[in-house]
């Protein structure tokens, strides 16, 4: 036992079966997030039936999708459409294992990680095309087209604003980038006197084109090619697709945070005194507040037992409190608690653009990307380079 | 021994997709087929710790050029052509000369064998990673070259727009 | 284990396995570009033989560990893909024109 806990092959692949196993989940609960702030932002109640405030929704969805009929177009190319999926949910899984969640609770830490995901992410595209052209229908193949034009045209961008942040860092490795931060003691979106906020903005427009989200999601524009180039998917192969989208969505937010927003590091790194509110107040009393809030809240529900499910969540809740305030958990645990708390943060930034930005038209995407996005990534390089030279 | 197992994998890999390549009637099914092939090589680099070229490989072959290929290939549609002759008539010379060529490159192997028997005694391998070498080497003493690919690039960008943009007049 | 088997499975892989199976990769694309009808295909048998190249380069590079050799195929590949852009737009405009990709009917300059 002490052997096979101590070997080095243990916590990457632990934790890389976690994320297996988990990747699901949290796919279902960004899926509730979206509908409930969604349906916040139209002044709805969103999915209130299954379970309390309709927490269980996403898992009576993801049940029902599995039991659903799995069908195949019949002139479709067979093995192609079966295998297409698999493409686009490896290549994303495989790029959320370069992705430091902390010092320590990482399942890989190479010197390129940053080339690996972007390796990857360009292999991913080929899920996209290929599920489009294998289903031979007109919608599919004009929505993979489509996806694969904005991808392409994007990624050109994403890697621009990626090549600022690794000047700044000097190295590839995330594990690295996230080390000279706390080196100097400052997120690098603040660093070389604010001018890496460029770089940042641009990361954040094309990675929002890169995973196909409002205002950017002309693959799916419902109006015009009904779902895009999944439009022939049903059942869990759809549901694979839909995985690798969430999971995509994790990727370019993880690596938003890492190469810009400080990685596992709280707020102020360099404020020794933060120390304590930072990471004992800010997850007590986010996790507390929201466990006491639970308990009142509970007595407005209708049936008994959403009354009991709310108020064993708000007990959880304000136990996960109890936790943050013991220092040894705390030591433990605080940085990935930040590291999730920005990505949840980059994730609900997202849902906002997606229930307030109308669509753009197909040339206007194009036009942001290759006219604008581009030029501003190669002054961003040019501006961060100079401000870099002159600092050392 | 693992790193054998994977030489192995990989290579077969690059083999077959290069023979299917050569051989599938429809032009996504080569497409696709290369794609593997160019994986297999990929992973091969990857086995010889050049990293940056294992990036480059999927970023600019797998995730460009084949995708701009599979582009044209869905473009231009060639459902009836699939259904035609693939070969030449004049396939058979086409063998011979490919036959000749491998068997000249394995003969000239076979004779040079001996110079390249065991690793050269080589100075002790540099601290930095493969990317900081070749960057090193990229933009100090290669300068000149990468600028002139540089140019090369923007040329075929310029003379791709112009072709593919109609004739007004 | 039997001897046999250590040959086949030596603890690194020697130099000369590398450049037999770029030869063979190399030979393939010759190959496709010999027989094959349709100018996609040859473009593809084209990528198949750069891709053996520098292959061998990537080889000998480790072998000698020098990076040198990694630097000629970066170049290589950035040539690949200027030509595969040229090379496809040339390739759309013949079909717009002649509507034929057969490269035995696409043998006059002229239309």
């Amino acid at each position: 036992m002490e052997t096979v806990i101590s070997h080095p092959l243990f916590v990457p692949l632990l934790l890389a079966l976690c994320i297996i196993a988990f990747a699901p989940l949290a796919v279902a609960g960004t899926v509730l997030l979206e509908r409930k702030v969604l349906a916040d932002i139209q002044v709805r109640l969103g999915p209130m039936r299954v379970g309390p405030h309709g927490v269980l929704q996403t898992i009576a969805d993801a049940i029902k999708m599995l039991l659903k009929e799995d069908i195949i177009p019949d002139d479709s190319n067979k093995g192609m459409f079966k295998f297409a999926p698999v493409i686009s949910f490896f290549t994303a899984a495989i790029c959320l294992t370069v992705v430091p969640f902390s010092e320590r609770l990482r399942v890989a830490d190479t010197n390129v990680g940053l080339l690996v995901v972007s390796a990857m992410s360009a292999v991913g595209i080929l899920g996209i095309i290929l599920g489009g052209w294998s289903s031979n229908s007109h919608y599919s193949l004009l929505g993979s087209l489509r996806s694969a034009a904005q991808l392409v045209s994007y990624e050109v961008a994403l890697g621009l604003a990626l090549i600022s942040g690794v000047m700044a860092a000097g190295s590839l490795s995330m594990v690295e980038i996230v080390r000279q931060q706390q080196a100097r003691g400052i997120w690098f979106v603040f660093d070389n006197y604010g001018l890496m906020i460029l770089p940042f903005v641009i990361y954040f427009i094309s990675s929002v084109a890169e995973t196909n989200r409002a205002p950017f999601d002309l693959p799916e524009a419902e109006s015009e090619l009904v779902a895009g180039y999944h439009t022939e998917y049903s059942g869990f192969r759809w549901g694979i697709y839909m995985l690798a989208e969430y999971l995509n969505m994790f990727v370019v937010g993880s690596v938003a945070i890492t190469l810009f927003l400080g990685g596992w590091l709280r707020p102020f790194p360099n404020v020794a005194w933060l120390e304590i509110p930072m990471n004992y107040g800010v997850p007590v009393l986010f996790f507390g507040l929201s466990g006491l809030w639970c308990l009142p809240a509970s007595r407005k529900l209708p049936s008994a037992i959403h009354k009991a499910g709310l108020v064993f969540i708000g007990l959880c809740l304000i136990l996960v409190a109890a936790v943050f305030a013991i220092p040894v958990a705390n030591a433990a645990l605080s940085a990935p608690f930040w590291f999730f708390f920005k990505l949840a943060t980059f994730l609900y930034v997202l849902i906002w653009m997606r229930g307030t930005f109308p669509r753009y038209r197909y040339d206007q995407l194009m036009d942001i990307g290759w006219k604008r996005m581009i030029p501003l990534g190669l002054a961003a390089i040019l501006l961060n380079a100079l401000v870099g030279i002159l600092r050392t | 021994m693992l790193d054998t197992m994977f030489f192995y994998m990989f290579a077969l890999l690059a083999v077959a997709g290069a023979i299917l390549t050569i051989t599938m009637r429809s032009a996504v099914h080569c497409a696709i087929s290369l794609i593997a092939s160019l994986a297999g090589v990929a992973g091969l680099y990857l086995l010889q710790k050049a990293e940056f070229l294992f990036a480059v490989q999927l970023v600019l072959y797998i995730g460009g050029i084949m995708v701009l290929f599979l582009f044209v290939i869905m473009l231009v549609n060639l459902d009836s052509a699939a259904k035609e002759r693939q070969f030449h008539r004049r396939w058979a010379g086409g063998a011979v000369a490919a036959v000749l060529a491998g068997a000249s490159a394995l003969w000239l192997l076979s004779k040079g064998a001996p110079s390249f028997g065991s690793p050269v005694a080589q100075a002790a391998p540099s601290p930095d990673g493969n990317v900081e070498q070749l960057a090193d080497l990229l933009f100090r003493q290669y300068l000149v070259p990468f600028e002139l690919a540089s140019l090369l690039l923007l040329v075929a960008i310029v003379g791709s727009v112009l072709m593919a943009k109609k004739r007004t007049s | 284990m039997p001897p046999e088997l250590t040959q086949l499975l030596p603890a690194s892989v020697p130099l000369s396995w590398y450049l037999v199976l770029s030869a063979i990769l190399f030979s393939l694309g010759i190959a496709g570009f010999l027989f094959r009808r349709n100018i996609i295909t040859v473009f593809m048998s084209i990528e198949l033989m750069l891709n053996a190249v520098n292959l061998t380069f990537v080889a000998f590079s480790y072998h000698l560990k020098q990076v040198d050799g990694h630097i000629f195929s970066f170049f290589v590949m950035v040539v690949a893909a200027a030509e595969a852009a040229v090379g496809l737009a040339i390739i759309l405009t013949v079909f717009k024109n002649r509507a034929t990709l057969e490269i035995d009917e696409v043998s006059s300059m002229k239309l």
